[in-house]
């Protein structure tokens, strides 16, 4: 009985197939209500009762084996399978994405940071009319009717009294009327000039401007703003120079360059062999323009300053053509 | 402004020590902004001043002449095809190797096998005219004449007085004093610390009296504030002699005659634009200065006609205007070679006025540019002295005795205060008061001797104020010698509006759904509005009057056009897909057109290429879902002629407003613009948007209790919207229903045409308790029955 018992568990490993059904059928063939084991277990009752045990623990031993067996063989071949598929499901991941990230222009990234620039030092954000009257676009900047001034800004008129804003200054009116001093704004947004469209003019652009009306205020106060401005705009290296200007709406006046990013200064293409690029305008606020939204220039005094959002985007991503910002051409859109 | 940097060293003799680059530097440091500038005759070397001593045929030519030309220390053989050369001529000639410009190089060689060590030069080899060099013409070469023999062997730039440097400068428009030589000159000194010697013009005068002449009214005191004239008689017109006319020329002016140059010289070197008339000419011997009648009828210089209107102001004989006061002067009275007297003319006139009429008539000059910014009166009778005194000086006239000044009110000075304390806090600077005083004496500012009061000259009226003198003070000790200091005061909150804040996540947001934003002009074309097949009624817009073109003629209503614009762009760019939006200002006039438009801001969508009108869509509830707007609801919308009238919806907000329309482009719209593919576009918007947040972020507890779904499948008229569906199930499940959601549509042969199959699935749930399966049977009864009463569609069998 011991031999056929271990007949039977070296049949049963050595027919041990590749088959699942095969498997199953050897199962059943051997280990089955009706297997050979159980037919050789039934046949114990003859065994003497010192032999029993032995055999039994046998049978059992044979019986855990050929299980192992099994199970180990369908584990192989579980596996096997798994790699089969696995290899079937191989992709090329050379292949392209699906989805792709849109891009923001490059004139509202600039504007956005120049924007946190500002709202970092207190300054909040505000918005007015592009369709705007003469009074708030230039007689209440100190630029009367048939001023000289106004021919610096040739601009479109809708009625006498109505025309596009040449600039954002007239945010600046509207503030100062409604808000008692400290101010501290900035005004970003759409201007209007008669100018024909070429690489580095357009009838439509974007300007920022700043404003900061309060006690104490100095012209050392508006450089240190620009200076705080030129450095986070352009680099910790950035130096600024002023140049006195004229402005009818702030006295003294500037025109502002700072040193050019590109050479630091020695004289490059970008900055035309100067040094220095000219970027933006800036001075105290006129008293008459104080007077005029109902601030007494005698307590208060005040600084502004404005600049091209366009000019800072095409110095900051070397965009050569101004054009380009309003073809929308989505090769140039991705490239930001 | 071009000034001549020898006619500046006249008035300011240290300013010849300056490199030209230095002086450009501290002039622009000091206010008076430099372009750029100009080195004269730089491009002429090795040119000298030459005589003709001998002249052969050459051997092997029949036009050409071999010259012997002595040129002081040697004399050098020159071949020369010109004709008008002769034995003893004194001519400009090449000694080789020289330069001409316009980058000419000469070089020693042999022309038809003779010797050529040279050439002689025409004006225009010079870069001449023949106003620069009268009775020379370009046709032959410059025949000098006796009066240089004492130069032969000079250079030619010395010669011919070509050597000067010229800056540019650009001058604003509150500093008409500088678009002057003394001017410029008085800058210069103050910027360099130099000393300025003015002239005072002395006029010897021939006896006579100007009231033998001329008689002068003013009727139009508040236009005209000073008319000041002398008369010369016995003129004889010539040419200016060489120093003046390269004066005129360095300036880029160009000479024309004696009487005429010496107004132009006085004009650049004072700033005072002057006019000279022939006294021939005025009727009645007399001038009058009055505003033009209704409709007169005026020639200028040029021969142009206009027609005059009263706000204009002209200077008048007794019967005709002979001049446009500050702009031109009449053909009727113009200097002619015949001209035997002349009246000289300087004045100060109102600079709008002056402005106004330039603008009106289309004329503006170089006079009515530097009038309209408000001239000095007491800079009149100088320039005319001066003009008087070049008459005499260049012997162009005698001039008469007497002088017509008529200067009814003189302008008050104004008075300021010296407040040392207040302007160094105003500038952030700590200078002493009597470095301020220093500075503006130089200026030419009176100051009092105790520092307390300063008066400006009378040159300078754009001084008004306090911030004006700060401004003088701190231009001359340096802008850039400034500290930075940061702003004290009152601290101040910043930052964005929600709305801003709101307005700010568009572009990341639409960027993260793979939208590249564009930009595009707030004017069009109204023919856009023809495009887009925008009704009739809406296309009233606000109009610019004076646009560059039609193309940005009016402001928009809608952006739709300009996004089309884009699109069609895009794909002309051969770029295979586009997804596009802008954050773009439309204009809605008002009905009143003094009144302001309503200017609001639209959100615009723009798509070709691999999507559907579910994709706008998505974006669409996407963007609300940003915003947190709730239960929007879309309706189809079959009539706006810009869309395909079967795939175009309206957004709805819970109360009814529209948010917006999105859809698939009508066919004729993007055949338009030259598309043959679908295009589908959306315009939200914003201020509907904002006004329609019903939802902020807030918890509510996660639901305890199971759900039971349900899927229900019906066929159905293929008409038959699902959102119409979808509506009738939520209503008639009540509470319990949690959400209705489509999970198929299928068309097929076998339900038959225009049927459609529609599968729903129901989640129903209860806040409180597992619902039981009775609960949901009975739902579910009520929804099959309300789905049957209104819409008359049952389960599919």
């Amino acid at each position: 009985m011991r031999e056929l018992l271990e007949k039977i568990r070296a049949d049963a490993k050595a027919q041990l197939s590749d088959n699942d059904a095969d498997i199953e059928a050897l199962r059943v063939r051997y280990l089955g209500k009706k297997g050979e084991l159980t037919a050789v277990l039934r046949g114990m009752g003859k065994l003497s009762a010192e032999e029993r045990p032995l055999i039994g623990q046998l049978a059992n031993e044979v019986r855990a084996d050929i299980e192992a067996a099994i199970e180990e063989r369908r584990q192989e071949m579980q596996e096997r399978l798994l790699e089969l598929k696995l290899k079937k499901e191989k992709i090329d991941v050379t292949l392209p994405a699906e989805g792709e990230l849109g891009h923001i222009h490059p004139l509202t990234m600039t504007q956005r940071e120049l924007e946190d620039i500002f709202i970092g030092l207190g300054f909040s954000i505000v918005e007015g009319p592009e369709v705007e009257l003469d009074y708030y676009n230039f007689q209440a900047l100190n630029i009367p009717e048939n001023h000289p001034a106004r021919d610096t800004q040739d601009t479109f008129y809708i009625t006498d009294n109505i025309l596009l804003r040449s600039q954002t200054s007239p945010v600046q009116v509207r503030t100062m009327e409604k808000q008692k001093p400290p101010i501290r704004i900035i005004s970003p947004g759409r201007v209007y000039r008669s100018d024909a469209v070429d690489a580095t003019h357009s009838p439509l652009f974007h300007q920022l401007e700043g404003l900061v009306v309060d006690k104490g205020i100095s012209m050392g106060d508006l450089k240190g703003v620009l200076e705080l401005f030129a450095k986070q705009t352009f680099g910790e290296e950035t130096r600024i120079r002023f140049r006195p200007h004229h402005f009818p709406f702030t006295e003294p006046s500037a025109e502002v360059d700072v040193s050019c990013f590109a050479c630091g200064g020695k004289g490059c293409r970008i900055c035309k062999g100067e040094g220095w690029i000219e970027i933006l305008g800036a001075g105290m606020v006129h008293p008459n323009v104080l007077r005029n939204c109902g601030i007494d220039p005698d307590v208060y005094s005040g600084f502004a300053f404005g600049f091209g959002i366009e000019r800072i985007a095409m110095l900051k991503y070397h965009i050569d053509d101004m054009r380009l910002l309003y073809e929308n051409d989505t090769r140039f859109l991705g490239e930001f | 402004m071009n000034l001549s940097l020898n006619w500046l060293s006249e008035f300011v003799p240290g300013a010849k020590e300056i490199d030209a680059k230095s002086y450009c530097d501290r002039m622009t440091d000091t206010g008076s902004k430099v372009e750029g500038y100009d080195v004269l005759a730089n491009d002429i070397e090795n040119v000298k001043v030459a005589r003709v001593t001998s002249m052969t045929r050459h051997e092997n030519s029949d036009h050409l002449w071999v010259c012997q030309c002595d040129i002081g220390d040697r004399t050098v053989q020159i071949v020369t095809g010109a004709q008008n050369v002769f034995e003893g001529a004194i001519v400009p000639a090449c000694v080789a190797p020289a330069k001409l410009p316009g980058g000419v190089s000469i070089k020693a060689g042999k022309l038809r096998g003779v010797e050529s060590n040279g050439m002689l030069c025409s004006i225009n080899e010079l870069g001449l005219t023949e106003h620069d060099m009268p009775g020379a013409n370009d046709k032959g070469i410059l025949i000098l004449g006796e009066e240089f023999a004492d130069k032969v062997g000079c250079d030619i730039k010395d010669a011919l007085m070509l050597r000067d440097t010229v800056v540019e400068f650009e001058i604003t428009s509150n500093r008409p004093d500088c678009l002057s030589v003394i001017g410029l000159a008085r800058e210069s000194a103050v910027s360099f610390d130099l000393p300025l010697q003015l002239h005072t013009p002395v006029v010897k005068g021939s006896g006579d009296s100007v009231k033998n002449y001329l008689a002068v009214t003013d009727e139009a005191p508040d236009l005209c504030f000073r008319y000041t004239a002398r008369v010369v008689k016995n003129v004889k017109i010539a040419p200016s002699p060489l120093w003046l006319r390269m004066r005129l020329r360095a300036e880029g002016v160009r000479p024309i005659n004696n009487i005429v140059d010496i107004t132009n010289y006085v004009m650049l070197e004072y700033g005072q634009p002057m006019h000279a008339f022939d006294y021939a000419c005025l009727d009645g011997s007399e001038i009058i200065v009055r505003r033009a009648g209704e409709n007169e009828l005026f020639r200028s210089l040029d021969d142009k006609d206009h027609t005059l209107d009263p706000s204009m102001l002209v200077i008048a004989d007794s019967k005709k205007a002979v001049a446009l006061a500050g702009v031109m002067g009449g053909a009727n009275s113009e200097i002619t070679e015949s001209t035997k007297t002349v009246v000289f003319e300087s004045a100060s006139f109102l600079g709008s006025s002056v402005r106004v009429s330039a603008k009106k008539l289309g004329m503006r000059t170089e006079s009515s540019s530097r009038f309209e910014k408000g001239l000095d009166p007491e800079n009149t009778l100088p320039a005319l002295e001066r003009a008087c005194e070049l008459v005499e000086l260049l012997e162009a006239g005698e001039v008469v005795d007497g002088i017509i000044d008529l200067y009814p009110t003189k302008k008050a000075a104004v008075t300021l205060p010296l407040d040392a304390d207040r302007i160094n806090r105003f500038i952030g600077v700590d200078l002493t008061k009597e470095y301020m005083a220093e500075i503006l004496r130089k200026l030419e500012f009176k100051v009092s001797d105790d520092l307390s009061e300063l008066t400006p000259p009378s040159f300078r009226s754009d001084i008004e104020c306090i911030q004006d003198v700060a401004e003088e003070i701190i231009r001359i000790y340096g802008y850039n010698r400034l500290e930075s200091t940061y702003i004290g005061g009152t601290m101040t909150r910043g930052g964005r509006t929600p709305r801003q804040a709101l307005e700010a996540k568009l572009a990341p947001t639409m960027a993260a759904l793979g939208f590249d934003e564009i930009q595009t002009f707030s004017f069009i074309s109204p023919k856009y509005y023809e495009k887009i097949r925008l009704p009739e009624a809406q296309r009233r817009s606000v109009v610019i009057s004076n646009p560059l073109g039609e193309d940005t003629s009016v402001m928009r209503t809608t952006a739709l056009p300009s996004m089309l614009e884009v699109l069609a762009r895009n794909d002309n760019f051969s770029n295979e897909k586009a997804r596009l939006w802008e954050l773009a200002s439309v204009y809605i006039p008002h009905e009143n057109r003094e009144e302001l438009p309503d200017e609001k801001k639209l959100i615009t969508v723009g798509m070709y290429d691999n999507c559907s009108f579910y994709t706008l869509k998505g974006v669409c509830e996407k963007l609300f879902e940003l915003f947190g707007i709730l239960g929007v609801t879309y309706t189809a919308r079959t009539d706006d002629p810009s869309y395909h009238p079967g795939r175009c919806a309206e957004a709805i907000a819970p109360d009814g407003t529209c948010l917006g329309v999105l859809g698939q482009v009508h066919p004729a719209v993007t055949n338009n613009y030259g598309f043959t593919r679908e295009v589908f576009c959306a315009e939200l918007d914003l201020p509907a948007m904002f006004a329609h947040i019903n939802h902020t972020p807030e918890y509510s507890p996660l639901p305890k209790f199971p759900a039971i779904t349900r899927d229900f499948s019906f066929v159905c008229d293929d008409e038959l919207e699902v959102g119409k569906i979808e509506e009738v199930m939520s209503r008639a499940g009540g509470k319990l229903v949690e959400s209705v959601r489509l999970f198929d549509v299928y068309r097929g042969q076998q339900l038959g045409e225009g049927k459609k199959s529609v599968s729903m699935r129901v989640t129903l749930r209860a806040a409180d308790r597992t619902l039981t399966v009775e609960e949901a049977d009975k739902a579910s009864q009520k929804i099959l029955n309300a789905l049957n009463a209104q819409l008359g569609i049952g389960l599919r069998g």
